[in-house]
């Protein structure tokens, strides 16, 4: 089935399409270092990829979209897109998680979850995950001893190598294959923190 | 009969209010709400990150609101339009980007549009097609602005503005030091009702001959306010919570009316509108139509639930535009925190 894939729970902003599953394969994607511009380049790169691929939303028969972890707002903007297109099109929305799509096999993947933290989360031989989620400072985290891939600004702090991975197309349909199957479960983002317990309180904006 | 003026959907994020409305030509059809009011009122002010969240879960079910209450599909809308701003950027984000994506799945144009002239367009459902030029007091927990519409399309222009508080936010500031609840206006227009609005004098900022004559100041009220009342308790008197918010509530719509009259006047302009939260206050109500009814001006104020923030107001300016032939948005909109009133839309 034709499956779009967006990811915006890291600075590279993901789009692509193909056909998840073994033989499966990567239409067209896009993997832009989009920073905190989520929001302004994810349609159009929706459509650029779509046209690249020489299909149309019409063509499109499931969504797939990373549920972080990631910074907050730019998360947010990916779900949210998934989920109007999809509500638009009539079409099932699956949520992964970010982490999964990055890399393959034994593996720790880390991210930036900014705070200084990392994300992290450890996988076996399968790609199966053997932890959850998890958010931490790289100096007091126990990642377990497998190589580590992901944002390598990390390593020096982790005290690990780390091999650069990013999110990407063929990971997202890769974790999102086993799911097509089933019906849509409702996308909860993975936000790991609470909202700040001494919260930041802002009125009603004041305009100028 | 089939009515061909275009529908347009409208998204407003800016805040804490989760607002889709439907809207054709000049004729309200749907307008569902969703707020995360009710998390942020222990706090006594909106946290983004909370109302950011809240937008997100609520966004699908209040699009899904406000096509039922309509009684129409995805398929009968010709256009989208979102608050670009002023606002939360996370909260516009979540709108924005749900409104982007609607739009390119529908396939439809979309507009970005600013959040107060948003608050003007609304009044088009209920009073009709707007005079131009009007003059627009804008006034909630976020914005007390003045401004001067030639063409609410295309030329809004600011007259006057808060040098500090926001008129929204003296209430809320003021209905804490009253031991009332969070958001201040309704409780305070209610205590006010049993006060009597002479029996404290509280200042008017900015009232004097060589001030900004459109510039509001809210600062020095809210905290001559907070003086009286900590003087009467350090005194063991018990707070005449009536009379307090009546005096106070007085004073800032004597101002607000005041200087909207004047602008009216200074400009030669004779229709007002008045809109935002705080528009939904009685005494502000009572006292903006008695003092245009001396001065000759048409006053239009719409029903309180569309004072406040919500879908329909989007909804509305984005059928204005339509209807104007106004260019949509480039595929690469965005939200603008500070977006400025004379962009009507992006
Ligand atoms: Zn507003």
């Amino acid at each position: 089935m034709l499956t779009l894939a967006i990811d915006t729970a890291t600075p590279t902003l993901v789009v692509g399409v193909g056909e998840p599953g073994p033989g499966g394969r990567v239409l067209a994607e896009a993997a832009e270092a989009s920073g905190t511009r989520h929001a302004e380049l994810l349609s159009p790169t929706v459509t650029a990829v779509l046209a690249r691929a020489g299909v149309t939303l019409a063509d499109v028969g499931a969504l797939v979209v990373g549920l972080g972890p990631g910074p907050y707002t730019g998360l947010r903007v990916g779900i949210v897109t998934a989920a109007a297109l999809g509500d638009a099109r009539g079409l099932p929305v699956h949520g992964v998680c970010s982490l999964d799509a990055v890399g393959s096999g034994a593996r720790v993947v880390v991210t930036d979850a900014r705070r200084k933290e990392v994300h992290w989360r450890a996988y076996d031989a399968d790609g199966a995950p053997l932890t959850g989620p998890s958010v931490g400072r790289p100096e007091v985290v126990e990642l377990p001893d497998l190589p580590v891939v992901g944002d390598v600004r990390f390593a020096e702090r982790l005290g690990r190598d780390v091999t650069p991975a990013d999110v990407d197309t063929a990971g997202l349909l890769r974790t999102a294959a086993p799911l097509l199957a089933h019906p849509a479960a409702p996308l909860v983002p993975l936000y790991l923190r609470r909202p700040d317990a001494v919260p930041n309180v802002v009125r009603k904006p004041v305009t100028r | 009969m089939a009515d061909s003026r275009p529908l347009v959907l409208g998204f407003e994020t800016s805040c804490d209010e989760t607002g889709i409305g439907l809207v054709r030509g000049q004729t309200l059809l749907s307008d569902a709400l969703a707020t995360s009011m009710a998390e942020h009122e222990r706090f006594g002010g909106v946290i983004p990150e909370i109302a950011s969240r809240a937008h997100l879960e609520a966004m699908v079910p209040t699009v899904h609101a406000a096509l039922a209450e309509a009684g129409v599909g995805f398929a009968d809308v010709d256009a989208v339009a979102v608050t670009s701003g002023p606002g939360l950027t996370g909260a516009l984000l979540v709108g924005v980007a749900a409104a982007k994506a609607y739009a390119l799945a529908l396939d439809v144009p979309l507009y970005g549009v600013n959040h107060l002239a948003a608050h003007v367009a609304v009044d088009e459902l209920e009073h009709g097609r707007l005079a131009e030029p009007s003059i627009a007091m804008l006034v909630s927990g976020g914005h007390s602005s003045l401004l001067l519409v030639p063409d609410l399309a295309q030329d809004v222009q600011p007259l006057g503005q808060t040098v500090d508080d926001a008129a929204g936010e003296a209430f809320d500031k003021v209905a804490r030091v009253l031991g009332l609840p969070f958001p201040g206006g309704p409780p305070i227009d209610r205590a006010a009702r049993d006060g009597d609005p002479r029996s404290i004098a509280f200042p008017r900022g900015l009232t004097g001959p060589r001030d900004a004559p459109y510039d509001f100041s809210f600062s020095g009220l809210k905290t001559a306010v907070a003086r009286w009342v900590e003087a009467r308790e350090r005194a063991g008197e018990p707070v005449p919570v009536a009379d307090v918010a009546a005096a106070f509530q007085e004073a800032v719509v004597d101002v607000l009316t005041a200087k909207a009259v004047r602008s009216c006047r200074d400009h030669g302009v004779d229709h007002l509108v008045i809109g935002g939260g705080v528009a939904a206050n009685s005494r502000l109500r009572a006292l903006a139509q008695e003092r245009c009814d001396a001065a000759g001006i048409v006053l239009r104020v719409p029903s309180p639930r569309l004072c406040t923030d919500n879908g329909a107001m989007v909804a509305a300016l984005g059928s204005r535009l339509v209807e104007a032939g106004v260019a949509p948005s480039a595929p690469d909109l965005g939200a603008d925190s500070s977006l400025q009133v004379t962009t009507v839309s992006v």
